[in-house]
């Protein structure tokens, strides 16, 4: 039973192992740990998936393309070949690239200790910057996604510095169903990078509802998601910069705006 | 804790602390100084490895991972005097200047070419995307990668010939 730190690849550990004295566990080699399978209309993912084989997988791309345009942007080619999405979840960066999409598909996270078992929505999962539910002696067993997933367009968008291992200073997963003429039936929105956890908006998701995909009706919930931000000022931007870039990632969605009316 | 693995198509075996980072290993204890390190936290890419044959930053690996794995250093890929492909593409088309971050790159571009022989430059740019040059400005590299992937191609179909 680990009673000492748990790693999913190590991938962000050597750097402060250095100064960590004691006993670590990697999971890496855990086959049960590497499976994505689909069970009961839903998919599982292992926490020790690398980015990589999260990308690849069939499953994924036909199921969750979010996640994909996600994965994509995550970190470099050979942080993607060596990191995991256990490690991503259980980082609890508030920029982590996985976590805005993770939101919005309403993933699950399963936790095992050795006689325990038990499950978190992904939101109550995190607590804070690397603060999660995670007990002594637990391990994220991995997230269970619903397949059943009702909307017809999907925008992952990171805003960083450069393109490549780029720490998002913002970032923004949207999940729409849109009509064939155009109307919003469903939003579903998170942001990353803007609050010490992901920031997610019924208030504005539900304010778009039966109304078109212009972006007069996105302008009328920016007000909202710049409420229910709370950005700070870091190395990479100012709060101030983080929150209008909030508002401003919605507009991205009107590129989708034609669809279904062809 | 001993610890055995392959290194450069030779059984390996190192007894050694499980928690030392494989780049130290690698240049400290087996004088294998081609792997550098540069940023120590795996944002340069210029201690890449293959391992397995898969890309990975010897400074966010540590030695108790490497039991059993199929490592390949930058010096595992010249056979006796001669240079593989892609370091002879990089020396003759100006993609080395300093030099630090060549080993790296020169990973990094052998991982790419062996699952896509024919990468387009944007391909190759988000190949290397993990790999910091101050250098060169990336252009002379991309130029060498494409001249490698030619080149690999051409041996390849060299010695299909000869195979008939």
């Amino acid at each position: 039973m680990p009673a000492v730190p748990t790693s999913w690849s190590g991938s962000d550990l050597t750097s402060p192992v250095r100064r960590f004295a004691g006993s670590l566990i990697c999971l890496e080699r855990i086959d049960e740990l590497k499976s994505i399978h689909e069970a009961d209309g839903q998919i599982f993912i292992g926490s020790c998936v690398s980015h990589t084989k999260l990308m690849e997988n069939l499953l994924i791309q036909k199921n969750f393309p979010l996640l994909i345009q996600a994965v994509k942007v995550l970190g470099s080619p050979p942080i993607r070949n060596m990191g995991t999405i256990g490690g991503n979840i259980c980082t609890a960066s508030p920029a982590g690239d996985t976590l805005p999409p993770l939101h919005t598909l309403g993933a699950i996270v399963e936790i095992r200790s050795i006689d325990s078992n038990r499950l978190v929505p992904l939101k109550g999962f995190i607590k804070g910057p690397g603060k999660t539910a995670l007990q002594k002696s637990e391990i994220v067993y991995g997230v269970w996604i619903n397949t059943n997933q009702d909307y017809n367009v999907c925008h992952y968008e990171k805003v960083g510095q450069r393109k490549a291992l780029a720490i998002a200073i913002a970032s923004f997963a949207a999940l729409l169903k849109l009509s064939e003429s155009g109307i919003i039936e469903k939003a579903l929105f998170a942001w990353g990078s803007v609050a010490p956890v992901i920031v997610t908006s019924q208030e504005a998701e539900k304010m778009l509802i039966g109304k078109p995909l212009t972006a007069e009706s996105l302008k009328s919930v920016v007000p909202l998601v710049e409420k229910a931000v709370s950005p700070i000022d870091d190395v990479r931007a100012s709060a101030e910069y983080r929150r209008m870039v909030a508002g401003n990632l919605l507009f991205r969605l009107l590129q989708y705006g034609n669809h279904g009316s062809t | 804790m001993k610890i055995f693995f392959v290194l450069n198509d030779t059984h390996t075996i190192i007894d050694v602390d499980p928690d030392r980072r494989v780049v130290d290993i690698l240049r400290e204890d087996l004088q294998l100084t081609g792997t550098k390190e540069g940023c120590g936290s795996g944002e340069c890419g210029a201690c890449s490895i293959l391992v397995d044959g898969e890309s990975r930053l010897s400074c966010l690996m540590l030695a108790a991972q490497l039991e059993g794995k199929r490592v390949i250093t930058v010096e595992g890929l010249s056979v006796g005097e001669n240079m593989h492909p892609v370091q002879e593409a990089f020396v003759e088309h100006g993609a080395v200047q300093c030099g630090f971050c060549t080993p790296g790159m020169v990973m990094a571009t052998v991982d790419l070419l062996n699952r896509n022989a024919e990468p387009t430059r944007s391909e190759i740019r988000e190949a290397i995307s993990g790999n910091l040059c101050r250098c060169t400005g990336y252009q002379k590299i991309v130029d060498a990668v494409e001249v490698a992937a030619k080149a690999m191609k051409n041996e390849e179909l060299r010695m299909m010939g000869k195979d008939r």
